[in-house]
């Protein structure tokens, strides 16, 4: 049976409530390394904004492209990253995705298209436009998905990339998490605007909004704007509206909001959401639904295990990968 | 082997015409330069011979069109990006230093960023402060990235080619006064090693280390000098960063007085790291303290007379060797 709104296989619905439950996962996992002294760094949760990454990652192939940001680990794992050397880079160990080099904003995965967390807000956008670029240079019909912060959309290479994609046609998709804060100011204190989705008709594409704790709405948009994209229709603004459930980093003091404004979007948490949709179908009794938590809790201890198991870089680390040859001087 | 007498401007041409025949992936991408051809015309009649898919008119968006540069870089193109006046690559530093610079590194020495900037550098035109400077200094600080600026013809050319080759990101400075400068050009396909300084001049009573415009200055000055029996060798870098100091080091020890010359800026600039770099590996060689002539710490001024002051002339290089011998 085939879900009749989004064309989505039952096999593939329960893969996508499975990476939801993944990055949770993962992330309470990551809190609670960071809790126990264990991460050397920061680590920006993803936690209540799952939906985006899966519902958009669901409508890409393998060789289509994302970029990332600071809060980076839900995309990565939504794109196939792989659990042990995520944590491995988070823990700082030599397994990991980066050697231990980039630590949890830097992860990256260029066989899967994963062009890279990034440290910088925006600092996605210019890559995704360029990998864009590539693809429709070498004609070879791979689309390129952006994931940012609304805090991004005031940086100016949002407006310069917007501009150059719309005006070559380039196949990238602008996916806008409309999270709520900006690090650690509530993000509508900082738009002259309240509906995000005006700033593509500017630039001339299309500019969706939508819900953002609702993963099959966000499937379907970025499904759209894919297949757009893959057509030569030029870049899609999405704007998926959602709520950092945790604060911009963990251990945050939180002192710039109330409990209570937390309360309402708790109620709105997409994996619940999903879960319902699931059991209100049929799909996802509850035999299934424990079989699926047991085998995703046992896969980010295994995670954690060979994570905790690695060794730390060798100290040669240091100046290898500056460069791809060896420079005296 | 063969050589023609060809411009700068034209042997950096040739340079992008060899390379965007030799690799497919090989593209231009920046302001002016399809249609109009370069507004230093080096990029002239690419558009004709290559098409407007790899030859690419931006919108004045340098940080946006660096930004798609780093991303197409990532992907397995080799953009070569012309940034017009080195005052505007400014707009792109995130691009360049945080992104570009960093990619290979932080992502574990799995990626690769070839792709080369083209900046123009210098004063001398009456452009003023914001079309005058001369930046290359704040990318020879940035691990990651390599820095180029020749000083001839034939290095522009052998030096460009090998920076398109390059899987890592470079900054190449030309000179806008030298862009009409003619010398001799080897025929056929060479290429210049980067990292790798030229000796310009042999010598043996003072060392001159001069970089793009300066080593034309310093080998005026060498002329001067050696009417008065004064032989100085004078030795181009030709790439800041990495920096051959090999070479450097074995004139500095056999002819013990050096001079620095570079048109950036005296303070934190390419004199003091050349310098020091002596200072650390070759002071005992030293018979006499290293003199720096560089462009004074001021903004480069308008007026005709105030701007010639600003940076280093062949008069100063000839003056500096004074003070040594």
């Amino acid at each position: 049976m085939v879900n009749s709104t989004t064309g989505l296989t039952p096999t593939q619905l329960l893969e996508m409530f499975r990476q939801m439950l993944l990055i949770r996962h993962f992330e309470q996992e990551a809190a609670d390394l960071f809790h126990r002294n264990l991460v050397h760094g920061a680590v920006h949760s993803y936690i209540g904004e799952e939906a985006i990454a899966v519902g958009a990652c669901s409508a890409l192939q393998r060789e289509d492209y994302i970029t990332s940001t600071h809060r980076g680990h839900g995309h990565c794992l939504a794109k196939g990253g792989d659990p042990n050397r995520m944590m491995a880079e988070i823990l700082g160990r030599a397994t990991g995705y980066c050697k231990g080099k980039g630590g949890s904003m830097h992860i990256a995965d260029l066989d899967l298209g994963i062009l890279g967390a990034n440290g910088i807000v925006g600092g996605g956008i210019g890559i995704a436009t360029g990998a864009a670029f590539t693809s429709r240079y070498r004609n070879e019909g791979r689309v390129a998905v952006c994931f940012f912060g609304d805090g991004a959309m005031h940086q100016g290479i949002f407006h310069e990339c917007a501009d150059m994609a719309a005006l070559w046609k380039l196949p990238v998709v602008y996916l806008c998490e409309y999270n709520g804060f900006a690090e650690f100011t509530h993000s509508a204190s900082t738009f002259p605007i309240t509906e995000l989705s005006a700033r593509a008709a500017p630039y001339g594409f299309p500019a969706f909004t939508v819900d953002g704790n609702d993963v099959l709405a966000v499937y379907r948009a970025a499904s759209d704007a894919v297949q757009r994209a893959r057509q030569g229709g030029g870049p899609t603004l999405l704007i998926g509206v959602t709520y950092r459930i945790e604060g911009h980093f963990i251990g945050d003091p939180l002192t710039y909001r109330t409990k209570e404004e937390v309360v309402p979007w708790r109620q709105q948490d997409p994996l619940v959401r999903f879960r319902t949709v699931l059991q209100d179908q049929g799909l996802l009794p509850d035999a299934v639904c424990r079989e699926i938590e047991a085998e995703v809790t046992k896969r980010i201890q295994e995670a954690i295990a060979f994570a905790m198991a690695s060794p730390e870089p060798d100290l040669r680390e240091l100046t290898s990968d500056v460069y791809t040859t060896a420079h005296q001087g | 082997m063969t050589t023609r007498e060809i411009s700068y401007r034209d042997a950096i041409r040739e340079a992008l015409f060899e390379e965007m025949r030799r690799d497919p992936d090989v593209f231009m991408i920046g302001e002016d330069i399809a249609r109009f051809g370069g507004p230093m015309k080096v990029t002239e009649g690419l558009l004709a011979e290559f098409g407007d898919r790899r030859v690419v008119d931006t919108p004045i968006a340098e940080a946006g069109f660096v930004g798609i540069g780093v991303g197409a870089a990532l992907t397995g193109l080799r953009p070569v990006i012309e940034v017009m006046f080195n005052d505007f690559i400014l707009l792109a530093m995130d691009q360049i230093i945080n992104q570009a610079a960093k990619a290979r590194y932080m992502f574990g020495g799995k990626a690769k960023v070839p792709m080369v900037i083209r900046p123009h550098a210098g004063a001398g035109r009456g452009m003023a402060a914001q079309h005058s400077q001369c930046l290359h200094m704040l990318f020879v600080q940035i691990p990651g990235l390599i820095v180029v600026a020749p000083s001839t013809p034939s290095d522009a050319k052998g030096l460009m080619k090998s920076a398109i080759r390059s899987d890592d990101p470079v900054i190449f400075f030309e000179n806008k006064l030298l862009y009409s400068t003619k010398g001799p050009v080897p025929d056929g396909d060479y290429t210049v090693p980067l990292g790798v300084a030229d000796v310009k001049r042999p010598g043996r009573d003072v060392v001159i280390i001069s970089t793009s415009r300066m080593t034309a200055f310093a080998l005026g000055a060498a002329q001067v000098l050696a009417k008065e029996g004064i032989e100085a060798e004078v030795i181009d870098p030709r790439t800041l960063k990495p920096l051959d100091m090999e070479t450097i080091l074995r004139s500095v020890r056999r002819i013990k007085r050096v001079v620095i010359v570079d048109e950036g800026s005296r303070t934190g600039g390419f004199t003091s790291e050349i310098a020091a770099r002596i200072m650390d590996e070759a002071f005992d060689s030293l018979d006499a303290p290293i003199q720096r002539v560089a462009a004074e710490d001021a903004p480069i001024p308008y007026c005709r007379t105030l701007e010639a002051e600003a940076i280093p002339q062949e008069r100063d290089i000839v003056a500096a060797v004074k003070r040594l011998l």
